[in-house]
């Protein structure tokens, strides 16, 4: 795919992340996510991941971040009111994150494959849906069918707390 | 040939103890009958091995077999020195036992008492018979620990076992100082028997300052043993024993064991000048010390207490001019002489119903008359009047120090005088004038056990020194060259302190002379007592510190309270906040990444 | 020409803006938010890590994709359990500041 588009969603996913952060209305907060997913999925398809890059949509966007917003608007949450600023814990996290970006960066600059490009595509068409479908019955059964537990327990587990009173 | 009669020599006495230990306890009599049973039968086979030339303990395995390191037989040496020390040593010891029978006949420990007289004896056997270092002090410790023992017999009087305990104490300071003498003698020989180690000592002697010092410390063990300045404390303390002890273990062998050690020993020592010359000097101000305290006692075996450690002076004087025959020779007499003199004064305290004190004597002359005139030889013998062994003796030991260093000899001419002037003190105070008191008025002579002893020591104590006598048991000390000058100018100094003496205490009730100084022995006690208690003192005062301060406050307190503070401090992060444990979090994620990968 | 290293170094870049998101702000929803963040940067270097090592017939490794299907499962159900919980906290407390719940302290 043409690095002008691989920059543009980069731009566009890690511009609307940090919008995510720098937001003081969680509504403004959680639609700058959804843009940022949608970038991260264009992303995923430039990687040829195209299962996957759908599955982001449908799943993050579409069913988590709705979820956000139900929860954001059932407690009627406002901008919150600005509080004094901590300056000590405020630079401090920054230093941190920033430390640990500069660590990243200087560990991939030493990742002599980092340089490479990518080799090129066996097929020019890939059934990649069928290729994970085959993955994931096969040799990953038990953790699916272990995920699908969990999945229940999370469903039971959010009934029972959200109950009005827990006797 | 070789026998075994030496071994049933040694061990006899040891079984007699054993005996009387465990199974006649109760049975006083019989005990006593043992142990006398015992030293006899040791005497009669001392006699034979006396008699017989050329003979040879049998070998036992050997204790100790490490060679080349270390090599300790069980051994015992049979040359003339052993087999005279034999001799004399159960001679003596079967006299004193029989004496103890007379002596000791009321007394309800008699038991235990025999016992530790049999161990005695076995122990100072030991020590004459032994043929290398290692056995030889392990029987030093032993007459160490017998000496204890019959010192502290009536334990139930204070000053009794706090003088059983000096002696002990003070015997033990000596046996360290010798105790390193034998391990460097042993590093530098490599060998604790006394035959090899005399072969190899060519080894040492080319270095004249570890000799020299090795010498020196070995002379330690005599200076604890033989009582010499400065250990010689315990001696006048150790007179709270039964008189029998005195005489057996504090005047004829006990203390005779260090002076014989040193003459075994002799190749080691005489090889060490200097050591030589610094063992005179002790010998010599012991004698000269002990003679000036004498002559202000009042106590009679004090008086020969003190007299018995100027003698020790003589003998060690003469092993550090270089004469060991000299020093035997005076061993040899001294050992007749002056058991009898100890045996005699426990004939006038016994029959004066225990009253030491020679100011509440006099008189006694006449009515104990077998006593006084064994007495009176043995104190002619002790200050050298001719022809009693004495004389010879005390001659020998002077004309060698008139050859070889005179400032000794004018020393030890004056402690003639000196010896002369306190026992002529001693008997014209209690033989002559009137009697002091009740007890003297009423004494009368003792009965044949104690007297018996007395008269057969009063043979050897005259005979003794005669050339002929003398001859059969030892090598004489080689005739001196100055004629009559030495013997004329010791006669001199006695004839002198004879005549003082009996000037000064005839028809006295008190002392006229009060020299507190002499009295209390130079205060040597107290500064003892001073120096102890200070070193205590401090050793106390550091440890309390060391106590409290390093151990309860530093470590215990410190260990708690370090706990306790780092505790305070780590609790300061449980703030409750999330994004404070978060921010945590990832310092210490930045941290583990830096170290790991950038390190 | 976009190199593997350019994915990786936007992924750590979308980590950092999420982990900075987690330690500055204070309402609850926006540090859950910045998690999510945080999840999906892992996300997509797997995914470039997978179109980078082809397996001898030239495909994908499909492994990390599964992975990341498995991560957006769980996220899911994280996200569904944290909300509720965080229903129930603000039903106790009235607030979503995440400083006025610190009473777990010593």
């Amino acid at each position: 795919m043409p690095a002008f588009l691989f920059w543009i969603f980069a731009l566009v996913m890690l511009g609307f992340g940090v919008a995510v952060v720098i937001n003081r209305n969680p509504i403004a907060s959680a639609l700058s996510l959804v843009v940022c997913f949608m970038g991260l999925s264009a992303l995923f398809m430039s990687l040829d991941a195209f299962f996957i890059g759908i599955i982001q949509v449908l799943v993050y966007a579409g069913a988590v971040m709705v979820l956000f917003l139900f929860i954001i608007m059932l407690l009627d949450l406002r901008a919150e009111t600005r509080r004094k600023i901590n300056v000590v814990a405020v630079v401090g996290g920054a230093a941190v994150a920033v430390a640990f970006f500069l660590q990243i960066y200087f560990v991939i600059g030493q990742l002599s494959v980092a340089k490479h490009p990518f080799p090129p595509l066996g097929a020019a068409k890939m059934d990649d849906v069928h290729n994970i479908g085959f993955l994931l019955f096969s040799n990953y059964n038990l953790p699916f069918q272990i995920i699908g537990v969990l999945v229940l327990v999370a469903t039971i587990g959010v009934i029972v707390l959200s109950k009005r009173e827990l006797r | 040939m070789s026998s075994a009669l030496p071994w049933y020599i040694l061990l006899l006495p040891f079984f007699a103890a054993v005996v009387i230990v465990l199974l006649t306890k109760s049975f006083r009599g019989l005990s006593s009958f043992i142990s006398v049973g015992a030293v006899l039968a040791s005497f009669v086979g001392s006699c034979v091995v006396f008699a017989t030339p050329n003979i040879r303990a049998l070998e036992l395995k050997p204790w100790i077999d490490l060679r080349p390191v270390l090599f300790v037989p069980l051994g015992l040496v049979l040359d003339d020195l052993s087999k005279t020390m034999l001799v004399l040593v159960t001679g003596i010891g079967t006299l004193i036992h029989i004496y103890s029978l007379g002596y000791m006949k009321t007394d309800a420990g008699r038991s235990r008492y025999f016992a530790s007289l049999s161990f005695f004896m076995f122990s100072m056997l030991g020590i004459v018979l032994s043929n290398n270092f290692v056995m030889m002090f392990i029987f030093w410790e032993l007459v160490g620990v017998s000496s204890y023992l019959l010192i502290g017999h009536w334990f139930e009087r204070e000053a009794a076992a706090e003088a059983a305990k000096k002696a002990f104490i003070t015997n033990r300071l000596g046996d360290f100082g010798f105790m390193l003498g034998i391990l460097m003698a042993w590093t530098a020989t490599g060998t604790v028997v006394f035959h090899d180690m005399a072969q190899q000592l060519g080894r040492i002697t080319s270095y004249p300052g570890y000799l020299t010092v090795t010498a020196l410390l070995i002379f330690c063990g005599a200076v604890g043993k033989s009582a010499q300045f400065p250990l010689h404390v315990w001696l006048p303390d150790a007179m709270e024993g039964p008189t029998p002890i005195s005489a057996l273990i504090h005047a004829a062998t006990m203390v005779a064991a260090g002076v014989y050690m040193l003459v075994r020993v002799g190749f080691l020592i005489q090889a060490a000048p200097e050591a030589l010359t610094i063992i005179a000097w002790i010998g010599t101000i012991t004698a000269v010390m002990a003679a000036l305290i004498a002559t202000q006692q009042n106590d009679i075996k004090r008086i020969l207490a003190y007299s018995t450690l100027s003698q020790l002076g003589y003998m060690i004087m003469a092993v550090g001019l270089a004469s060991g025959e000299a020093a035997m020779f005076h061993l040899f007499t001294h050992a007749f002489f002056k058991a009898l003199l100890f045996l005699g004064a426990g004939s006038i305290i016994v029959m004066l119903h225990h009253e030491q004190n020679i100011w509440k004597m006099g008189g006694l002359a006449g009515r104990l008359g077998i006593t006084f005139l064994t007495f009176m030889v043995g104190t002619l013998a002790l200050i050298g009047f001719p022809p009693f062994s004495g004389f010879f003796s005390k001659d020998a030991i002077l004309a060698l120090a008139y050859e070889k260093n005179q400032k000794i000899f004018w020393l030890a001419l004056f402690t003639a005088f000196l010896t002369a002037f306190y026992m002529l003190r001693l008997v014209v105070v209690v033989f002559f004038g009137k009697p002091r008191s009740d007890q003297a008025r009423t004494g009368r002579e003792a009965p044949w056990l104690i007297i018996g002893p007395l008269i057969i020591l009063a043979i050897p104590a005259l005979a003794s020194g005669f050339g002929f006598v003398a001859k059969l048991f030892l090598k004489l000390p080689g005739e001196n060259e100055s004629g009559w000058l030495v013997p004329g100018l010791a006669l001199g100094a006695t004839l002198a302190g004879i005549a003082l003496a009996i000037g000064l205490y005839r028809r006295r009730e008190t002392d006229p002379i009060n020299l507190a100084l002499f009295r209390e022995g130079f205060y040597f006690n107290e500064i003892y007592r001073f120096l102890i208690g200070a070193t205590q003192g401090v050793l106390a005062s550091i440890s309390a510190l060391v106590d409290r301060w390093i151990l309860d406050a530093g470590i215990i307190r410190g260990a708690g309270g370090a706990t306790w503070g780092i505790g305070s401090l780590l609790r300061l992060l449980q703030v409750g906040n999330l994004q404070a444990y978060a921010f945590l979090f990832g310092l210490g994620i930045v941290g583990l990444i830096y170290f790991t990968l950038f390190r | 020409m976009v190199t593997l290293g350019h994915y990786l170094i936007v992924s750590g870049l979308l980590f950092t803006i999420g982990f900075a998101g987690v330690l500055l702000r204070r309402n609850i929803i926006i540090i859950f938010m910045s998690l999510e963040l945080m999840l999906n940067a892992a996300n997509l270097s797997l995914v470039a890590f997978s179109r980078f090592r082809l397996d001898g017939a030239g495909m994908p490794n499909y492994n990390a994709q599964v992975f990341v299907f498995f991560i957006i499962t769980v996220a899911a159900a994280e996200v569904a359990v944290g909300l509720a919980i965080i229903v129930a906290l603000y039903r106790a407390r009235q607030t979503t500041h995440v400083e006025d719940v610190s009473s777990l302290k010593f």
